[in-house]
């Protein structure tokens, strides 16, 4: 690849992450009160409300609690970053040959 | 879109087990015929993966003032199709029902068919048909990445609306949509650009491989990246 195209790729590189950046501080800007729930809860509102008294007939063995839910999804992002890391890497070393 | 453990009535859960095993079923042949044939591609699809696994378990701020998760599944619907890419979902989704209380295990036919399949499948189409009009591998790629966040969102008020139509089924979409649809643009435009840098990444260090996996044919497609067909 010639230079000026790695040039130019990384400033497209940069404008994507410059807009990654605004596309998630904007919301803290815009609502600086919100408690930016989940989506997921704000759905089951929806359905308790359309169906006042539904109880839910099946419920999860377990549920962990907030803290060590938070672990189990880091856990689960750091799974992926390992095998995203590893293969970038993998790809680069190999690709230079 | 992940529907709450309990929060489908018995016959919807059914229903979208029904509709989302065989897809998996596949899926898993696909996968094997994949490891089997192409056994150099296994990499790739990790890595596809891997970004369903990362990117499902970020709870990003939107600016509706709630969060949402992406679903990641652009890259591995692009590359892999929809049947591959819902067994990976599945994976993932097993993993946050069991371990996170997150989703269920009765809805997760359901959240399969949102996540692992209508997201992919809308996302695979759009890719599918931006290339057959000559439209760049990247621009594609992000739009591909995009539409299977975004619809994977619109099938779940869909799901909801049908076990929950309220007084009408259109007015009970709506208000399931008011929750996902809008919460959702800005992290779906997040995960397309996340997306196609990661895929420009794939097509500057293995050009011949990933036209092979997308059975383009070599020099076809050349013209936006001049220089890296080897």
């Amino acid at each position: 690849m010639s230079g000026e195209a790695k040039k130019s790729k990384l400033g497209l590189y940069l404008l994507g992450i410059i807009a990654l950046i605004i596309l998630f501080t904007v919301p803290f800007i815009i609502s600086p009160g919100a408690e930016f729930g989940g989506a997921d809860d704000g759905a089951g509102e929806v359905i308790v409300e359309m169906s006042p008294g539904y109880e839910p007939w099946f419920n999860s063995f377990w549920e962990p609690p907030g803290e060590t839910e938070s672990m189990l999804f880091a856990l689960q992002a750091a799974i992926g970053a390992i095998i995203i890391g590893y293969v970038i890497g993998y790809l680069r070393g190999s690709s230079a040959q | 879109m992940h529907i709450m453990e309990g929060f489908l009535p018995l016959l919807w859960a059914i229903m979208w087990y029904v509709v989302s095993i065989p897809f998996v079923l596949y899926g898993i042949m696909e996968i094997k015929k994949l490891f089997r044939e192409h056994p150099e591609q296994k990499m790739i699809l990790a890595v596809s993966g891997a970004f369903i696994f990362v990117l499902s378990s970020l709870k990003l701020p939107s600016v509706t003032g709630s969060s949402s998760q992406p679903t990641g599944t652009g890259v591995s619907s692009v590359l892999f199709g929809p049947a591959i890419t819902s067994v990976m979902a599945t994976i993932v989704l097993i993993f946050q029902a069991i371990l996170l209380a997150h989703g269920g295990i009765t809805t997760l036919g359901a959240n399969v068919f949102s996540m692992g399949i209508a997201g992919p499948l809308i996302g695979w189409l759009a890719f599918k048909g931006m290339r057959s009009f000559k439209a760049g591998m990247i621009p594609s790629v992000f739009v591909a990445a995009v539409l299977a966040d975004w619809v994977t969102y619109l099938v779940t008020s869909i799901q909801l609306a049908l076990a929950y139509p309220g007084a009408d089924i259109i007015s009970s979409f709506t208000a399931f949509a008011t929750v996902f649809a809008v919460t959702q643009v800005p992290l779906a435009i997040g995960e397309g650009i996340i997306m196609a840098i990661f895929f420009d990444f794939l097509l500057s260090n293995r050009p011949k491989m990933i036209r092979e996996i997308l059975k383009e044919k070599i020099g076809k497609a050349s013209s936006e990246t001049p220089g890296v067909a080897q």
